[in-house]
């Protein structure tokens, strides 16, 4: 239990420096984490005699994962790149038209990987590569989507990457706690050390501290600001009503147990209550389904980079199921997008000129005066 | 391949009991030299020849009728061939005697499935159903609830689906089942992606999803023809059967096909309209740039081969040469990851749905390759040739409310300020 505390202070502090330093440093801490999650598991399923006679199949991995990269991150911060990269006009032509046709570019890169793929299929080899070949898309599957999620909730606001985060490192704690001082009745049979005392006593834990760490995360702009560009500099936003407090008259008889008359809840609060519940209900699932697959193919661990706690992927099993369900309620719940201006905004963003767009926006600021004018 | 022949020489009865019970036998066929399985050489090749083209003519027959049908009515076929599919590939690496011991796991595959289906084709079709139900209130308010929520819907069906997938692990079978689950993430992810790009095709217009689907079909069929008559030198060890004369005869007649398809193509306003609601009934439209004709003066040398003096062409056939250059270059290898599947997997056929074919997933592997293609293609070149700030501001007023344009236009706002600030 002692290595385990140490390295997790370890992380933990790590992770709340990175959190001071800002959008950008999180989201390069966030491709660090893929980088070494991705190398644990391409190394998990490999057989040393096969890749003796297979050279240069590890490196078609590593193509995949580039391609990967450039696409998930070339949809989702569009507005960002394009928004940041205005000053040197060589770079902002590079960068521009590397956005307009990148989905053509992701799509080349593929296919080269897959035309690679099929010229270096070697007799006796076909089942060991065709397996190599679907382990290594479900791994970018896993690791891609659930980073660029979370890539996408950050620039929403750090609120709704750090309050998930959080839930689940606190619902982690907590159940090793409750079952290390009460646990009794075994959970389920995959994980045999997790036990219903543990799982009860975090669900607890984790709903309260939802409720009391989205109120105090929710005073911090830079927090809960979004960042529209790739810049690294202090924010300041108007909150929104989500992070506008509200207040609550307390009913008279309780007004003996707590000195407040009032008390001031964020809105945002009832949200974080939501989240709660998928952290300490659904969010484990991600670790039995992590003890399953290392029971199926007999492994201890992922891997050993981090001393008591195994490999990257060991830490980060619930995180992936959180961090997906956090963007989609987000977009659901939060802060629909509209999918039409989204597509408009995306379609004027990406394939008109700067010049084109000061046009489109000038003339449609004379629609709605000349219809104002017509209304009057 | 000296086993097979030290195996056959043994005593009769031995010989071919070991000879009944070699599940590779025909792998081991392919394995013998090549030039023994061109088709050059096969002696009942006429007869292969002729149950194919039975089966081709039907194909094509039925295809070109729901073509004339419609676009939902494609949607439809095309759904059809995805569930057919899907239903193909889930029984390819099922295990008889652990599929006893596992009631209900073919029911998870399926849930996935429907999943999936409420998932990409709620995507790319929540502007097409609100143009269609706007008549009836409830209905309407039903469906825009599921587009509101249709993200939130089919990730709580797909945890539904992963929970309960977890809850069924058994012991002894932990490794069978978790193949079991990545084979299934394959197939949907293979079936899916390319039957939602057809679909997004179609709606920009058939003539995108008609013109690639032809391209593949002529090759195939050129291929065939050519290494029937002509081939001899094998292309690669994955498909014995394949030819280099076979594939340039079968690429030159691409190519050319393609461009003359297009001029035929481009002139029915049927194929070239994009569809933007669900409807079925005739369409008119203003056919765009890419596909007015223009003129070319034939230069005077060749004025007495062609009796044209001008000839003309439109803008898009020259888009149609880049989709044949990569329906003859590029979606053969769909083609040859199959071959390799099916000898990873000791599997003939995927399927025998089709007399002289094999199963759908034999006819669609090429085509799925192209039809990525078609739809990545047509978002990166055609589409964005068609936009400039006039349509772009027709569009927005056209379709976007109010209050939507006036977030629109505060978002512009935003980001022009933003960048200002940037550049101070």
């Amino acid at each position: 239990m002692l290595i385990r505390a140490y390295s997790s202070v370890w992380m933990i502090g790590g992770f709340s420096f990175i959190i001071y330093m800002g959008h950008l440093y999180i989201w390069a801490l966030i491709v660090v984490i893929q980088i070494f999650m991705a190398r644990e598991l391409f190394s998990l399923l490999r057989r040393s005699n096969e890749e003796r006679q297979l050279p240069g199949f590890r490196l078609l991995n590593w193509h995949f994962f580039f391609t990967a990269m450039l696409f998930t991150y070339g949809h989702f911060l569009t507005q960002q790149l394009v928004n940041t990269v205005t000053s040197d006009k060589l770079l902002c032509q590079l960068v521009s038209g590397l956005i307009k046709y990148q989905m053509f570019i992701c799509y080349f890169l593929y296919i080269a990987g897959f035309v690679w793929f099929i010229l270096t299929l070697k007799k006796k080899m076909y089942r060991y590569q065709f397996s190599q070949f679907a382990w290594t898309h479900m791994i970018l599957l896993m690791v891609f989507v659930q980073s660029a999620f979370t890539v996408a909730n950050i620039f929403e606001g750090i609120f709704w990457f750090l309050l998930p985060a959080s839930l689940i490192i606190i619902n982690d704690i907590a159940a090793y706690f409750f079952g290390f001082f009460f646990g009794r009745t075994p959970l389920i049979k995959l994980s045999p050390k997790k036990t219903w005392e543990g799982f009860i006593g975090a669900s607890v834990t984790t709903l309260l501290s939802a409720f009391v760490l989205a109120n105090i995360m929710g005073h911090f702009q830079w927090l809960t600001c979004p960042r529209k560009d790739l810049s690294t500099g202090w924010l300041h936003c108007d909150p929104g009503p989500l992070f506008k407090p509200e207040y609550f008259s307390l009913p008279a008889l309780m007004h003996q147990w707590f000195p407040w008359k009032e008390v001031a809840i964020l809105p945002v609060q009832c949200h974080a209550l939501a989240f709660g519940l998928f952290a300490s209900i659904i969010a484990p699932f991600g670790g039995f389904f992590a003890s399953g697959f290392k029971r199926a193919f007999k492994l201890k661990d992922f891997g050993d980079s981090i001393p008591g706690h195994g490999g990257i992927t060991d830490r980060m099993d619930c995180q992936m199921v959180m961090a997906v369900f956090a963007y989609i309620y987000h977009q659901s719940f939060v802060m629909p997008p509209s999918f039409s201006v989204e597509m408009f905004l995306d379609q004027i963003l990406r394939n008109l000129t700067i010049e084109e767009q000061q046009l489109l926006y000038e003339q449609l600021g004379n629609f709605f005066q000349a219809r104002q004018l017509l209304q009057a």
